[in-house]
């Protein structure tokens, strides 16, 4: 009804990008989440050079003090500063997550559009085996590997990798069917492109939509499970400062330090809540319904 | 159709049980190398293999394992010698208990909610909650359970911050140290549903048969209750049951977090102790839990919504 | 006589992106006396649907009253209370809206619907309801209404909806209908079938209708007023005799003759341009940009809605001019070729979509359901343009899908020039391909939202040509030219273009292959007449150019006689009749084409359709025997069922399937 008149305009991949960034930036829940995920990125690759303290100096003199002016935030049972380690905390997580998050999507991803053009009885079992490896909580399929393997960022990241592309799998396959079924690809297989450039001209530039959105989630996902390992123990090994793992530390002591969990929970919140409000903004941009989905 | 269901979801446990059963053949060690650590050589491993009956081919043990499993009988635990299946009785009622308290405080709470700012979209009312909703269902488990205890247990002292019942004890026992649990899981379980039935709450009520009851004069509250909820709840029972399923990681958290003697704890116990037959057994048994889950909210869904049942009906 | 529906001066807008409140209509009166069929017509975006929604006080989520107001009976509908309206609405005033399938609620039984309607709305004691039901169910003409009662509402084909919907509203015993596009979408039979409904029941129960569509057929055979909407505004407003034989404004005309007509053997013509967005309107006459009567006057002053001299009232400065100038225009020809040549020929064609399931697999067995398309030999001559009509699910589409290869045929082959092509399009040559091009019906689907026109255009050029850079880019523009589109659309995506001119885009590429055959697939059922128009001409002056070779599928008959050399008539995937345009519009015919040519609706105030066959809808065609068995009304018999139906020949060139002997064929007039 409403036919908004032609805008002549340049529109390349470039310029739909940045009009895509701009609607997110527009939104009230794109702006601060941007913003959140941004400033933690920023802290992450700056905190060595402005971090007040070492974060492995320990001072039996001055354990489980209070905020003061030379400790901000006070400081832990070991007298370690809590703000050198809470701004220190993240980059652990970031760099595991960052990582693992694009090879986790990649990997499912073109799984997913590979078994969603072929189809068939090779289609029927692929699905019947995800779905058997979502039956399993993420943790018990994380903590196998864990434990067997051990716990440093090269087992962490292949795992996380692993087990989270697997959900992207099913995302990818249905996106896939859904643009097959369009048109535009009939036409273009009808024109007699081959397999490969209908796949990557007409195929991917609309999956890719979605797979964007899924991957934002997928990074808030691994975020809480990277951070959940990290607490039950099973994450950074000590005396690295990691946000899960203080947490789980100064739990003991929180009835009369709270602020050993506060500063943690803080920044572990904001940054996930931030790729969240980024994420909605996000499928709201590209036209793609979030809450519709299962966080599988 | 229902039959075509019912057996994929059998296909799907099976694979599960292959999985499992392969994951553990292929890591490195096995039962004996892992229980008995550094002593593991020479005649005790004999020893210990010959008892578990490890130096039979995996086809032979796999074929003992789950037919042993679908009797209920899986074997004993690499350290203990104790029975599984009498370790994992009271485990699993305590974590169906936690997860049905959850539910049952969540699943209404979140239908309601989402009803409730769906319709009332955009207004304040919507905004509190769905931002609520957008924190509660992000933080992990463990920063809210942490945040609550610190909140109600240690400052206001309203309700007990660790569980200290024992795993064999009667349900009401559990009472109220299952409360913050409860509702740590619930909140998490709430915000995923709410924002769940809010979208389809509102992508109905903008569809034309709404606006056609709308235009027929039907009162708006009606409306509400016959022609738009059963069409926006029935999406939403495939999506509660994928949600319920994915929470049974944070139970695990949950359940150490608080000290709860659930079969998550239990399993974190049986990995870090590498006892492998206690965590083969409590994967079947929560794959199986996710597996049963789901295929009740299909056929749920089958029955009550006509486009399935016909095609259910022709299919069968 | 006071009015029973009484718009003044309304106005209904929306805030855009910019912050500026955009006018979706623009200070409209509109007066229904009781009993009065009043016609709303226009294209997509005139406001018409608004317009009829605010007569009951509603407006579509975003929109907001901004001046006047709407009464029915004398009482202002936007100043009402929820429990006043309704009480109205779906009582005295009721709806029957544009697609029934997605306007009953999926989870509700058909009588529970029903039900509900008589709960609101009538005094009837409630345990008369479920009988009051059945006999709504039954006047609406719905057979066997005991048991649609039970049925869910995905379970009946889409007239059935309709009806449903009919009943509904006539539920509350209604002074007024509202009926928002009801027939659009259906069936060329169903939608006779309703509208005489439509007809019978305002007639009988004196009833008042405001009946919107984008379809003249439909109103002048319904409405005794018809009121021509453009932007948002009432441009011409006259008895339907009046606006459909000597409008006097100058959009009506142009709207008019852009209506393809069966009698009428050259192509309708094209209104250039488009309207303007809500709220682009400007200071002067809304339709200034594509008169052609246009002064200065008309960009500065807004006309007023003035009677003319020649009857009715119009919004124009020269309605007089207007109203001399009629019928003095004249469409093209369209273009004929007679080459002796074949182009292509089908032979035994089949198509089945039921695959074979494993256990006729493994016991070796085909499928016993018959296929969908059977039995189909053709053959096009070069330059000639084949028309194929049938109803929605007739095959059409299938068979030019095959031909493409994308579908792969059950049987029979395809041969393209001299060669016989393979049936998968993976098989195909380069030339092979090139040779055939495809346009599918809906150009938002067929054209690639992420692609710039430019990337559209340039994929056969690179493909077929191997052309690169600068080359590429100006061979572009060069065919996008042929189109009448300017190079400055080269940059934009698909969203940012109107329907017609995607359309456009999606011609531009199948020419861009420099085709011998173009296979159109119901290429203008999406857009509104006067953009089918300009479609139409495009699509005979590339024929002109290019000299291709055309198969043109439409359900609608008067587009494929202005456009054919020859016309092939299908039901159930199954040949009719086939022969040359003259010979099967005006020739002897079988019966299911008469069936069809009855049902078509004319914007004539004197055409009345002709209902020979009920608009029962099949799923899949029998097994043996004539196709159309079920619906004939010209019946013979048992031979009918059993025997296929011989080929007969009236005429060189003119074939009929069917067991009536050729003299008896056109001796009836079924009514």
């Amino acid at each position: 009804m409403t036919e908004i008149a032609a805008t002549p305009a340049e529109n390349t991949r470039l310029q739909r990008t940045l009009g895509v960034l701009r609607d997110v930036t527009a939104r009230p829940s794109g702006a601060i989440g941007l913003t959140l995920v941004a400033f933690h990125v920023i802290l992450a690759i700056i905190s060595p050079w402005i971090v007040p303290y070492d974060y492995k100096a320990m001072d039996s003199l001055s354990m489980l003090n209070g905020p003061s002016g030379a400790h901000w935030l006070g400081t832990d049972h070991l007298g370690r500063d809590v703000l050198t380690r809470v701004l220190l905390g993240g980059r652990e997580a970031l760099l595991v997550t960052g990582i693992a998050t694009p090879v986790a999507v990649i990997w499912g991803g073109l799984l997913g559009i590979f078994f969603g053009l072929v189809g068939g009885r090779l289609d029927e079992v692929l699905m019947r085996v995800v779905d058997a490896f979502l039956s399993l909580p993420w943790i018990l399929k994380m903590l196998v590997l864990i434990v067997t393997f051990g716990t440093g960022i090269e087992v962490l990241i292949p795992t996380l990798a692993f087990f989270y592309g697997i959900p992207v799998i099913r995302i990818a396959r249905a996106a896939t069917h859904d643009v097959v079924a369009r048109d535009f690809v009939s036409a273009a297989r009808a024109r007699g492109h081959g397999r490969i450039t209908v796949i990557r001209r007409e195929l991917l530039p609309n999956v890719l939509d979605t797979l964007m959105v899924e991957g934002a989630m997928r990074w808030s996902w691994m975020l809480l499970a990277f951070s959940s390992l990290s607490f039950l123990g099973f994450g950074v090994s000590p005396p690295t400062p990691d946000w899960g793992l203080m947490i789980a530390d100064a739990r003991g002591f929180m009835s009369f330090a709270p602020w050993g969990v506060l500063g943690p929970v803080i920044a572990l919140s904001s940054l996930i809540i931030g790729i969240n409000l980024t994420a909605d903004a996000l499928a709201k941009a590209l036209g793609i319904d979030r809450a519709q989905k299962a966080p599988v | 159709m229902l039959m075509r269901r019912l057996f994929l979801g059998a296909i799907t446990v099976w694979i599960v049980s292959v999985i499992i059963f392969a994951g553990v053949e292929v890591l490195p060690g096995d039962a004996c190398t892992a229980f008995l650590e550094r002593e593991a050589q020479g005649k005790l491993l004999e020893n210990c293999r010959e008892a578990q009956g490890l130096n039979r081919s995996a086809a032979e043990r796999y074929f003992d394992w789950a037919s042993g499993a679908v009797r209920g009988d899986f074997g004993v635990s690499a350290n203990g010698q104790k029975s599984i299946s009498e370790l994992v009785g009271n485990r699993l009622r305590n974590s169906l208990l936690l997860a049905f308290c959850a539910l049952a405080i969540g699943v209404p709470l979140a239908i309601f909610l989402g009803v409730v700012t769906g319709l009332r979209r955009d207004k304040p009312v919507d905004l509190v909650f769905s931002t609520t909703a957008v924190f509660a269902m992000t933080i992990p488990e463990f920063v809210s359970a942490t945040v609550l205890i610190l909140v109600f247990s240690v400052w206001l002292g309203w309700l007990p911050g660790i569980v200290l019942t024992s795993a064999g004890a009667p349900v009401p026992e559990f009472f109220p140290e299952i409360l913050l649990p409860v509702i740590v899981l619930g909140m998490v379980m709430t915000a995923h549903i709410l924002r769940m039935v809010r979208s389809s709450v509102i992508e109905v009520m903008a569809g034309d048969y709404v606006q056609m009851a709308v235009l027929k004069g039907v009162p708006y509250w009606r409306i509400v209750f016959r022609h738009a909820l059963p069409n926006a709840l029935l999406p939403a029972i495939n999506v509660v049951a994928l949600t319920i399923a994915w929470l049974l990681g944070g139970v695990v958290v949950i359940e150490v977090v608080f000290n709860y003697p659930g079969l998550g704890r239990m399993m974190i116990d049986a990995i870090s102790d590498r006892d492998l037959p206690v965590v083969q057994a409590i994967a079947l048994i929560v794959a199986t839990v996710y597996v049963g889950v789901n295929l009740t909210a299909d056929i749920m869904t089958m029955v009550l919504n006509p486009r399935l049942r016909t095609h259910a009906l022709r299919g069968s | 006589m006071s009015a029973l529906i009484d718009i003044r001066d309304i106005s209904v807008g929306f805030v855009g992106r910019d912050g500026r409140t955009r006018e979706v209509l623009r200070n409209i009166d509109l007066a229904v006396a009781p009993g009065e069929c009043v016609g709303l017509v226009g294209e997509s975006g005139s406001g018409k649907s608004t317009l009829a929604l605010a007569a009951m006080g509603y407006l579509k989520r975003g929109l907001r009253l901004l001046n006047g107001s709407a009464a029915f009976n004398g009482i202002d509908m936007f100043a009402q209370s929820r429990q006043e309206l309704e009480r109205i609405r779906g009582g005295q005033l009721a709806l029957i809206p544009q697609n029934s399938g997605q306007s009953l609620t999926p989870t509700l039984r058909v009588g529970a619907q029903l039900g509900e309607a008589l709960r609101l709305h009538s005094a009837l004691p409630a345990n008369r309801h479920a009988a009051k039901v059945v006999e709504l169910l039954g006047h609406v003409r719905l057979p066997d209404p005991e048991s649609i009662v039970q049925r869910f509402p995905h379970e009946l084909s889409g007239g059935q909806q309709q009806r449903v919907a009919i009943a509904m509203a006539l539920a509350g015993e209604p002074e007024a209908l509202l009926l928002d596009e009801p027939t659009t979408g259906l069936d060329v039979t169903t939608q006779a079938h309703i509208l005489e409904l439509l007809r019978d029941i305002a007639a009988e129960r004196g009833m008042a209708m405001v009946y919107v569509s984008h379809d003249l057929g439909a109103i002048a055979r319904v409405c005794t007023r018809v009121v021509v909407m453009y932007a948002g505004e009432i441009v011409l407003e006259g008895s339907t005799r009046h606006v459909l034989r000597s409008p006097t404004h100058p959009y009506a005309q142009g709207l008019l003759a852009s209506i393809p007509k069966l009698d009428d053997t050259t192509l309708p013509i094209a209104l250039d341009g488009r309207p303007p967005a809500p709220g682009d309107a400007g200071a002067g006459c809304a339709f200034a940009d594509r008169c052609a009567l246009v002064q200065d006057r008309c960009r500065s002053t807004r006309p007023q809605l003035v009677p003319s001299e020649f009857g009715g009232t119009a919004r124009c400065f020269f309605a007089k001019e207007a109203g001399r100038q009629q019928g003095r225009t004249i469409g093209a020809a369209p273009v004929r070729f007679s080459s002796g040549d074949t182009m292509l020929d089908l032979d035994g064609l089949s198509i089945s979509y039921a695959r074979p399931r494993l256990l006729e697999q493994l016991l070796g067995r085909g499928t016993d359901v018959p296929p969908t398309v059977d039995d189909i030999s053709i053959s096009i001559g070069k330059g000639e343009t084949l028309g194929l009509v049938g109803e929605s699910g007739s095959g059409k589409s299938t068979i030019l899908k095959t031909i493409a290869g994308l579908l792969p045929p059950a049987g029979g082959t395809v041969t393209a020039g001299n060669q016989s092509l393979p049936h998968a399009v993976e098989q195909r040559e380069p030339g092979q391909l090139r040779q055939i091009q495809l346009i599918f019906q809906n150009p938002d689907d067929s054209l690639n939202p992420r692609h710039t026109v430019a990337d559209i255009l340039e994929q056969p050029l690179k493909l077929y040509f191997g052309l690169t850079g600068d080359e590429l880019r100006s061979r572009s523009a060069e065919i996008l030219e042929r189109v009448r589109l300017g190079a400055h659309y080269l940059d934009r995506l698909p969203s940012q273009l109107s329907g017609g001119e995607k359309q456009r885009v999606a011609i531009a590429r199948a020419f861009a292959a420099g085709p011998e055959i173009v296979l159109c697939d119901e290429v203008t059922s999406a857009l509104d007449v006067s953009v089918q128009a300009a479609v139409l001409d495009l699509l005979n002056e590339l024929k002109e150019t290019q000299g291709t070779t055309y198969i043109f599928v439409s359900h609608d008959l008067a587009v494929v006689r202005a456009l054919s050399d020859r016309v092939a008539v299908l039901y159930q995937g199954r040949l009719c009749e086939i022969g040359q345009t003259d010979q099967v519009f005006e020739g002897k015919s079988h019966p299911y084409t008469k069936v069809l040519l009855g049902a078509v609706l004319e914007p004539d105030p004197d055409a009345a359709p002709t209902l020979a066959a009920d608009d029962i809808v099949e799923r899949a065609p029998p097994a043996r025997g004539c196709p159309f068995q079920r619906r004939c009304p010209r019946r013979l018999g048992e031979i009918c069922d059993t025997d296929t139906p011989p080929w007969q020949s009236p005429e060189a060139g003119h074939f009929i399937r069917c067991h009536i002997l050729l003299e008896d064929l056109n001796a009836d007039r079924p009514h």
